[in-house]
């Protein structure tokens, strides 16, 4: 516990000493480039064909717009304003260590163009939904005004192989502002995503560092079942498993109490896994298996799709959509994945 | 002779060796922000025209110059940028083309945009 809430303090003073608007993940690109390393914090859960991924961007104070980019597993196919105290709530269930997890993929060929398949407004953040390959998806951002980095292409075509739907988040600090949010103010984002083959990203953590940065990133899973995970983590590969256990009746009355958070099941397994790695070591996702087959190495970014895969069950009309199987995914990541500046000149 | 690039450069000089009045031409490629190729060799004193392909989705630029242009760039001193033959912005995805006639001596071609130089976005042009 120590640790998560020294862990929690470093987060907090990070952000109250950033100039930036806002914080939602670990490659935060300031004005003049730098990159601010911030602790992400992650949770994951899976049940019954749906994922929901939830994110909150912590309003830090400044001015004018930051936005981030977030590889999604398939279209979300509903976004609403996220609970307000899941994390906290994991975070308080889980202060003592133990162990571990694993999952599948979904994905699809990349696009000539970024096609916008939803956009949804949440407090101060616009939220729009992507489809296309990386390079479609990062001209998108260029030309919606962002600042990717030079690592960008490269990681945003690995994503793009195996699933090429993005959210992109813009926070709007002056909105924030003039919305009476305070400094420290966190505004999750919660998204359903059906898919049967859930991953955790974990790449885009190092988006924008160089190889020697640090990665450090707190995932928590909620699973049917105790989770295989591929990689596996054993600590020298860059992630560990801090906690891994059947989820008490308190939690679960809990997270289910907590908005949008109703499809949490009566009897889940949780599993916190603690990634403190490189940036040059994080080259791969976090694949989870909740039933009995393996991990899929592709879903995991180890092996290159041998066809392109196509995103479960949507609702926007120019996917495909086919039949769910397998288990649900539910990400809730506070902290973000990467965060973006709108460009301004270099010079 | 790292890629096919190089080789046509060194075409190019040889060529260009035998026949100083034409212009050589040298293919550039940017990928996942990186040079292809990352070292030219290029006649001295002579018009070189160089073609720079910006294969990414995000923009780039290719300045050349010595350490001290570079220095200039680097810290956000160099008051002008663009429309000069050495200094060559490239928007996502578009290709540019530009032609300098470099005295003997070691160049370098860097990326300044912020952390671009840092991920390796920078090669070498030796002028002889």
């Amino acid at each position: 516990m120590r640790r998560l809430l020294a862990g929690a303090a470093a987060l907090v003073a990070a952000l109250l000493a950033s100039t930036q608007p806002a914080a939602a993940c670990a490659g935060l690109i300031g004005p003049n480039g730098a990159v601010n390393l911030l602790r992400t914090t992650t949770f994951a859960g899976y049940h019954d064909g749906v994922e929901h991924y939830v994110t909150s961007f912590r309003f830090a104070g400044g001015s004018g717009q930051f936005g981030s980019l977030v590889p999604l597993p398939g279209v979300p196919s509903d976004i609403i304003r996220g609970g307000d105290w899941t994390l906290q709530r994991l975070i308080r269930e889980t202060e003592a260590v133990k162990f571990r997890g694993d999952f599948p993929l979904a994905s699809a060929a990349a696009v000539q163009d970024a096609v916008v398949l939803k956009q949804v407004k949440i407090d101060a953040l616009d939220i729009t939904i992507l489809k296309g390959g990386g390079d479609a998806v990062g001209r998108w951002a260029t030309e919606h005004g962002f600042r990717l980095p030079p690592d960008a292409p490269e990681v945003l075509d690995f994503y793009a192989a195996r699933s090429p739907i993005f959210m992109a988040a813009v926070f709007d600090a002056d909105a924030a502002k003039a919305r009476g949010q305070k400094i420290g103010d966190g505004t999750p984002v919660h998204l359903s995503i059906p898919t049967a083959a859930p991953w955790v990203p974990l790449r885009i953590l190092g988006l924008g560092k160089s190889g020697q940065d640090r990665v450090d990133a707190d995932v928590y899973l909620l699973t049917d079942a105790r989770p295989q995970m591929l990689p596996t983590p054993v600590g020298v590969n860059g992630m560990r498993i801090d906690h891994s256990a059947a989820a008490t009746d308190s939690l679960l009355k809990d997270l289910r109490s907590d908005k949008g958070m109703g499809w949490v099941p009566s009897s889940a397994w949780l599993t916190k896994v603690v990634i403190d790695g490189s940036a040059a070591q994080l080259k791969y996702d976090l694949a989870i298996s909740a039933t009995a087959a393996a991990p899929s190495p592709v879903a995991a970014g180890l092996e290159a799709p041998s066809v392109p895969i196509v995103p479960i069950r949507s609702q926007v009309p120019e996917l495909t959509a086919f039949a769910l199987f397998g288990f649900g995914l539910t990400l809730i990541a506070l902290g973000g994945i990467l965060l973006l500046k709108p460009a301004t000149a270099s010079r | 002779m790292r890629s096919p690039l190089v080789a046509l450069a060194l075409v190019v000089f040889a060529t260009s060796a035998c026949a100083p009045a034409a212009t050589a031409r040298i293919e550039i490629r940017i990928h996942y922000s990186k040079f292809e190729p990352s070292t030219l060799n290029i006649p001295a004193g002579v018009p070189v025209t160089f073609v720079i392909h910006n294969d990414d989705p995000i923009d780039h630029e290719w300045l050349v110059g010595d350490a001290a242009f570079h220095a200039r760039h680097r810290t956000g001193t160099e008051p002008v940028h663009g429309d000069r033959p050495d200094e060559v912005s490239l928007p996502a995805n578009t290709t540019k083309t530009t032609t300098l006639t470099l005295p003997a001596g070691i160049y370098t071609y860097i990326c300044h945009f912020p952390l671009h130089e840092q991920y390796g976005m920078v090669g070498v042009v030796n002028a002889r």
